[in-house]
């Protein structure tokens, strides 16, 4: 018996129901949710809210699925000011941090995922492989477990209670304009380097900026954190002392909030030289315009996102959530994402779901052999072209820190608000 | 005759009911909310009743807080005169230079045709011609009069008093055109018959007849500016800031107390300059 199906997307877990419930005479599982009309209402941010993922899943299990894309601080607040206005949070883990503790989300039980144990290691002991160091900052794993079905603290090992079931990470760094630089870039440094003055650009979101920001200063030999993840209020003030002083000279052309103004900031030129989302390069290129995700000698600054479920979810309903979070792991989506250029916490089940080709590609860095292209069918890559940064172990192994909520999140918050105001 | 005039009193009362319970309930309730919250304590993620003062300590004690309030002056400054002129013109014209009435209401609607699309899509739309490769970029390298984009064409105040401008000189286009229409025609054949220039009677009889109106607009104006965080993070690229865009910061990382007394005083400030405003003329007469 073959135990995965590339052409319909079963997972294990569907197919032995789907086996059980022949067997037995009945209705595949999936019908269930067709009869009964189950609606699941994911709040997250943009980075994986895809229709065609909406479609997959109303095809493939009945669920229908609403989708609303925010940014990540209004999916922070959505998240922990209005609960019963979400079933599912599609949140990054350093969101997870912040509004955890509010007691607006529930656990859940990691013996009813099918693919727990081929969940990266990222996400479960933090090690991507079994020698690697872990990062700085809100590692995917120190937020990743939980004591129990209502708990709301944070257990560093796997407790078999799983805050968020990781969906997509990545490795960020700097999107440069190739064609508009002309000559390498290799630092973060580079990001305030007076050539690219009021050509240059930040994200606006605090969680993520900052951790640019001490990539930028450590890069710059100014200073030398012994946690970027967790600043002292001295650090801070240090921090965004030199970016306000930067932004005062006018390095900076615009800020960014959300992902496709990064997109035309970059497409339209203003800007040469930005932080960046992967995605986001893939959409510049698609418009014909030269990107680089450039990979940094100091590393890259990674984030994890996963899919939580509302305290308020029972019943049939929290089923149902079950049972599109195993679908979410079973293959189809991540392969789908990982053709964004993201990469899926089970890599081993989108690897069905692609090509040798794209494989080779997205995940193991190697040399295309044909056309690449996105799942929306435009082409990204000819042949001979390899990823920005190399493979997935390089890149993930170069990880330098991940994107943060530190003790002095208050302070930093108010600090980030003046510096943007500055 | 005591009974209908008890009756008047409570017809009268009950007339006003219907809007003060409404004024009560949504503007009233909500501002005394604001102010409350404004005292509250707040962690990470919670928000905890308190009454202390810290949100008012940090706000005066930070330098930003400053810098904020005057951009937030100098955008309504700004805006203000350039709305003033051009509103002034545009009603001016269409008041006392189209003769006829159809004209003159065909022209008005004219002026409103920008306002069927949102003011978002306005604004943004000059992001692509004001941009370092953007159409007014290139057409003045063609023409020769620049060699090198402009810079502060876009993501600068000249951008942001721009957009403002754009979106809003309506407002201060109709109240003006009101008043201007308003005006007994006979006035200025007296002033004319007087010896007066044009000059003369534009300064001396129809700019103090129009105050009503200009004091109008500006208040519409001023209040719209000052209130106003999405065009000035749009146009400036996030690189300046207004008060409002200092409340919607404080809203977005949940910091709401925060927000609130930075609101209050916003709100302070709006009523303690419209106040002013009303010192110079009397708009009553208007009404």
């Amino acid at each position: 018996m073959t135990r995965y199906t590339a052409r319909n997307g079963l997972s294990r877990r569907t197919l032995l129901k789907t086996g059980v419930a022949a067997a037995a005479g009945t209705l595949a599982a999936p019908m269930v949710w067709a009869q009964s009309n189950i609606v699941l209402r994911q709040a997250g941010t943009g980075v994986s809210a895809f229709n065609d993922i909406a479609t997959k899943v109303q095809g493939d299990l009945g669920i229908t699925l609403e989708m609303t894309a925010l940014d990540s601080d209004s999916v922070t607040q959505r998240v922990a000011t209005q609960p019963d206005s979400f079933d599912i949070a599609d949140i990054e883990y350093w969101i997870c941090k912040k509004v955890w503790p509010t007691g607006n989300m529930q656990a859940m039980d990691t013996s009813r995922i099918a693919n727990y144990d081929k969940i990266a290691g990222t996400f479960r002991s933090g090690k991507l492989t079994p020698t690697s160091d872990i990062a700085q900052g809100t590692a995917p794993h120190t937020v990743g477990f939980t004591s129990g079905a209502n708990g709301k603290d944070f257990i560093q090992e796997e407790s078999g209670w799983m805050t968020l079931i990781p969906t997509i990470y990545n490795a960020d760094t700097l999107g440069i304009r190739p064609d508009l630089i002309n000559r390498p870039i290799r630092n973060w440094s580079e990001l305030l380097n007076p050539e690219f003055k009021g050509k240059a650009s930040i994200l606006d979101i605090s969680s993520i900026g900052i951790m640019d920001m001490a990539m930028v200063v450590e890069s710059m030999g100014e200073y030398k954190y012994p946690d970027k993840g967790n600043m002292t209020k001295a650090e801070i003030d240090l921090t965004l002392g030199i970016f306000t002083e930067a932004k005062k000279n006018g390095q900076f052309r615009a800020f960014w909030k959300s992902f496709d103004e990064s997109v035309n900031l970059m497409a339209s030129g203003e800007v040469v030289i930005q932080s960046m989302w992967s995605p986001a390069i893939t959409a510049v290129r698609a418009q014909g315009v030269p990107c680089i995700y450039q990979p940094l000698e100091e590393g890259y600054r990674s984030w994890g996102g996963g899919m939580g479920l509302a305290a308020s979810l029972k019943g049939a309903k929290l089923d149902a959530a079950y049972e599109y979070i195993n679908w979410y792991l079973s293959g189809w989506a991540g392969g789908f994402l990982m053709r964004q250029g993201y990469y899926s916490a089970v890599p081993e089940t989108s690897k069905e779901f692609m090509s040798a080709d794209e494989w080779g590609f997205w995940y193991e860095g190697k040399k295309s052999k044909g056309d690449i292209v996105s799942p929306q069918g435009s082409k990204l890559e000819g042949p001979g072209a390899v990823r920005d940064g190399g493979s997935f172990i390089e890149r993930m192994g170069a990880v330098a820190c991940w994107n943060s909520v530190m003790d002095q999140n208050q302070y930093m918050v108010r600090k980030w608000n003046e510096f943007i105001a500055a | 005759m005591q009974k209908p005039r008890v009756n008047n009193a409570l017809t009268g009362w009950l007339m006003v009911s219907p809007l003060a319970v409404v004024l009560f309930i949504f503007l009233v309730l909500p501002i005394v909310m604001i102010a409350v919250v404004s005292f509250w304590q707040t962690t990470a993620f919670s928000v905890i009743p308190a009454f202390q003062f810290d949100n008012y300590e940090f706000l005066f004690g930070s330098p930003v807080t400053y810098t904020v309030f005057v951009n937030t002056f100098k955008y309504a400054i700004l805006t203000w005169m350039f709305t003033v002129v051009i509103g002034f013109t545009v009603a001016y014209y269409l008041a006392f230079h189209i003769r006829s009435l159809t004209w003159q209401v065909a022209l008005f609607l004219l002026c409103t045709i920008p306002f069927l699309t949102s003011n978002i899509i306005r604004m943004i739309s000059w992001i692509p011609f004001l941009g370092r490769n953007g159409i007014a970029n290139s057409a003045l390298i063609s023409w020769g009069v620049i060699d090198q984009p402009v810079e502060w064409l876009l993501f600068s105040d000249f951008s942001v008093v721009l957009a403002f401008v754009h979106i809003y000189t309506l407002f201060m286009v109709v109240p003006i055109f009101n008043t201007m229409m308003r005006i007994d025609k006979s006035l200025i054949e007296a002033a004319r018959d007087g010896g007066a220039n044009g000059a003369q009677i534009l300064w001396n009889v129809i700019v103090p007849l129009t105050k009503p109106g200009i004091m109008i607009g500006t208040i519409f104006v001023v209040t719209l500016v000052m209130g106003d965080f999405f065009t000035v993070r749009i146009m400036s690229g996030s690189q300046s800031a207004n008060v409002g865009r200092l409340i919607s910061n404080d809203i977005s990382l949940l910091q709401y107390p925060s927000a609130s007394a930075t609101a209050i005083i916003l709100l302070i400030t709006v009523l303690i300059v419209i106040g002013i405003l009303l010192r110079f003329v009397n708009i009553r007469k208007e009404l």
